[in-house]
C-alpha cells in the first residue's frame, strides 16, 4: 500500500464532559489517537472576582473567597485574612489560630477526598466515590455546624474566626477523626495495589523536578516529583510552628504519584486535626485590636459607644493603612497567594488572587504530549484542576 | 525586614547597579523596581546567581494606576525553594510601551502574560502566543483597567427567536450605587480616574 500523508485531526474536549472537571475547554491536536498538542480554552467561568473586589469593603470580600476553590473553601480564606491582618498588623487570638489550623485541614481532607475519587471515577473506578462521599457529607456537617453553611462558610475573618466552636463540636470531630483512618485503609485497598488503577496512572504524565519548578508547580503535584517544599513548615502561619507532622513525597512525579501523596497527607492532616483539638487553648476568636470585629450584642445594648461601632463597621468598614503584602497559604491544591495593595481607603486597590491550578493547567500541555486521549484525562484527574479558582 | 533578606538585596542591588533602581523594604518583604527594559536580565540573574536561585515564578500581576504618567505596574512574585526566601520585583510601563516577555526564562510565565494582556491591555514582546485568557471570545476592553466600569458594557442572553446567543449593550434598572465612605460630610467629588494626569507635564522623550 502507498505510504499516505495523514493530516493531523483537531478534537474538542469539553466544556460539558464529566472529565473534565468543570467548564474546561480543550482543544486537542490529535495524530491518531497520540495527543500532538492541548491548548486549554480557560474563563468560561470568569465571573471578575479581582474586579468586584476592589468594590467592596475589606469584609464584603471574604465571601468571594469561598467561591474560587468551591472544593476547600476556608483555605482562601484563610490566604486573605492573614493578607488584611498583615497590613492591619493585628494577629489573630491563639484559639483562632488553633481553630483555623483545625477547619483548614478538614478542608484539605474535603480537597483530598474529592480529588482523589473522582480522578478514579475518570479512569474506572466507581466504588470509592460512593465510598468517601458519605465521609465527606460529615465534614461539610462540622463547616455547616461553625459556621452555618456547608460550602460558603465566610468563618475566617480579618482577626480572627466569626464565631467560636458550638459545645460538643470538638469531641465530635474527634471521635470522626479516629474512625476515619478506616475509609482512607478501604479506599486503598480498592485503588493502591489495583491493577486497572496503576496501569492508568503509572508513568502517565510524569513530571521532574526541574520542570516542575519551571512550571510554577506547588502543593502536592510539587511533592510528588520529589521536592519537600511545604509553606506549612517552611513558612509556617497561625499554629502551624507547633503541629508535628510529616510532609509525604513523591519519587517519579507520574499521576499514581500525585495519587499516593495526596493520600498520605490525609493521613497527616488527620494527625494535624487531633493536636489543634487537644492542644487548643481557652480564649476570645476575635481580636479585640484595630476595631476588626464586631462588639458583642449584650454589650450593644448598653453602650452608645458599641453600637456605634457595630454600624460604621458593618457599613464603613474598616480602613488598611496604605501598603501591600503578598501573603500565602498551603491550600490543599498548592500555593494560594494573595496581593493585596491597599491605599488607606476601606476598600482593597487591588487584590491579585494566584490560584495553584491555574500553573497546573498551563503545564497540561507538555504533560499531554505524546500521551494516548484516554491518558489526558488522568493526567487532567490528577492535576486536580478546580474551575472556580482558574477562572476567578 | 530580615537581615539576610536586606543583605540579599544589597547583594542584587550590587550586582546589577544599572539595571535595578531601588531597593525596597514592604512591610518585612523585599521589592526591586527595575528598569522595564531590563527584565528579562534581572529575572535571569535572579534564577541563575547562587545566592539568589529564585527558581520558581509565582505570579505576575498588573496594578493599575491612572494619576501616574505611567499608568502600569506589572508585578513579578518570585520564590526561591534552596533559599527559602520571597521577592517582589516591579516594572513601570503604558498603554504603549511592551515589557519584554519572560516566558524564556520561565515557562509559566506564558499565561500569566495573558492574563495581564487581556485584563490590563499591557503588551509583551516576544511572547509566543499572546491572546486574550480569562474573558469571552471577541470581548472588547481591558476590564481591570480603573476605568473601566464594574458592570462592564455588554450583557448576553439567548435569543429564542435567532435561536442564538446575542450581546446587547447593559440595561440597568437601578443606576450601580457607589458610596463614598472617605468625605461623608462634603459630598462626591467628581473627577474620573485619569483626569489629574492632564496637569502632569509632558515626559520628554
Amino acid at each position: 500500500m502507498a505510504e499516505r500523508q495523514i493530516k493531523n485531526y483537531s478534537l474538542n474536549f469539553g466544556p460539558q464532559h464529566p472529565a473534565a472537571h468543570g467548564v474546561l475547554r480543550l482543544v486537542l491536536e490529535m495524530d491518531g489517537e497520540i495527543v500532538d498538542r492541548a491548548d486549554p480554552h480557560i474563563g468560561l467561568l470568569h465571573r471578575g472576582t479581582e474586579k468586584l473586589i476592589e468594590h467592596k469593603t475589606y469584609l464584603q470580600a471574604v465571601p468571594y473567597f469561598d467561591r474560587l476553590d468551591y472544593v476547600a473553601p476556608m483555605s482562601q480564606e484563610h490566604a486573605f485574612a492573614l493578607a488584611v491582618e498583615k497590613l492591619l498588623g493585628i494577629t489573630a487570638p491563639p484559639r483562632a489560630q488553633y481553630i483555623r489550623v483545625l477547619y483548614a485541614e478538614i478542608s484539605r481532607i474535603l480537597n483530598h477526598i474529592l480529588n482523589i475519587t473522582t480522578f478514579a471515577l475518570d479512569v474506572g473506578a466507581m466504588t470509592p466515590f460512593l465510598w468517601l462521599f458519605e465521609e465527606r457529607e460529615k465534614m461539610m456537617e462540622f463547616y455547616e455546624r461553625v459556621s452555618g453553611a456547608r460550602l460558603h462558610a465566610a468563618y475566617f475573618r480579618p482577626g480572627g474566626v466569626h464565631q467560636d466552636m458550638p459545645a460538643g463540636l470538638a469531641e465530635d470531630i474527634l471521635t470522626w477523626a479516629e474512625k476515619f483512618p478506616d475509609h482512607i485503609d478501604d479506599m486503598e485497598t480498592l485503588l493502591t495495589d489495583n491493577r486497572i488503577f496503576r496501569q492508568r496512572t503509572v508513568d502517565i504524565g510524569t513530571v521532574t523536578a526541574a520542570q516542575a519548578l519551571d512550571w510554577g508547580f506547588s502543593g502536592p503535584c510539587l511533592r510528588a516529583s520529589g521536592l519537600p517544599w511545604d509553606l506549612r513548615k517552611s513558612q509556617p502561619y497561625d499554629a502551624y510552628e507547633a503541629m508535628d507532622f510529616d510532609i509525604p513525597i513523591g519519587k517519579t512525579g507520574d499521576c499514581f504519584d500525585r495519587y499516593l501523596v495526596r493520600v498520605e497527607e490525609m493521613r497527616q492532616s488527620l494527625r494535624i486535626i487531633k493536636q489543634s483539638i487537644v492542644e487548643m487553648p481557652e480564649g476570645p476568636v476575635q481580636s479585640a485590636e484595630g476595631k476588626v470585629s464586631p462588639p458583642k450584642r449584650a454589650e450593644m445594648k448598653n453602650s452608645m459607644e458599641a453600637l456605634i461601632h457595630h454600624f460604621k463597621l458593618y457599613t464603613e468598614g474598616y480602613h488598611v493603612p496604605a501598603g501591600e503584602t503578598y501573603t500565602v497559604v498551603e491550600a490543599p491544591k498548592g500555593e494560594f497567594g494573595v496581593y493585596l495593595v491597599a491605599d488607606g481607603t476601606n476598600k482593597p486597590y487591588r487584590c491579585k488572587i494566584r490560584a495553584p491550578s491555574y500553573a497546573f493547567l498551563q503545564a497540561l500541555d507538555f504533560m499531554s504530549k505524546g500521551h494516548m486521549l484516554a491518558d489526558v484525562v488522568a493526567i487532567i484527574g490528577s492535576l486536580d484542576v478546580v474551575f472556580g479558582e482558574i477562572d476567578r | 525586614m530580615e537581615q539576610t533578606l536586606y543583605d540579599l538585596g544589597e547583594h542584587i542591588h550590587g550586582a546589577l547597579p544599572d539595571e535595578v533602581l531601588s531597593v525596597l523594604d514592604e512591610g518585612g518583604e523585599l521589592v526591586l523596581y527595575v528598569k522595564t527594559e531590563s527584565i528579562v536580565r534581572v529575572l535571569n540573574f535572579l534564577r541563575d546567581d547562587s545566592a539568589c536561585r529564585f527558581k520558581v515564578l509565582i505570579d505576575i500581576c498588573g496594578v493599575d494606576y491612572p494619576e501616574r504618567p505611567k499608568r502600569f505596574e506589572v508585578v513579578y512574585q518570585l520564590l526561591s525553594i534552596a533559599q527559602n526566601h520571597r521577592v517582589r520585583v516591579k516594572v513601570e510601563t503604558d498603554e504603549s510601551t511592551p515589557v519584554p516577555s519572560v516566558t524564556g526564562i520561565h515557562s509559566t510565565a506564558g499565561w500569566f502574560e495573558r492574563e495581564v494582556w487581556d485584563m490590563f491591555g499591557i503588551m509583551f514582546s516576544d511572547h509566543p502566543d499572546l491572546r486574550r485568557i480569562l474573558t469571552d471570545y471577541g470581548f472588547e476592553g481591558y476590564p481591570l483597567r480603573k476605568d473601566f466600569p464594574l458592570t462592564g458594557f455588554v450583557e448576553l442572553r439567548y435569543d429564542d427567536e435567532l435561536k442564538r446567543v446575542v450581546y446587547e449593550p447593559v440595561k440597568l434598572s437601578q443606576e450601580y450605587r457607589s458610596f463614598d465612605f472617605l468625605s461623608p460630610w462634603e459630598g462626591l467629588q467628581h473627577i474620573l480616574p485619569g483626569d489629574e494626569k492632564a496637569d502632569t507635564p509632558e515626559e520628554k522623550s
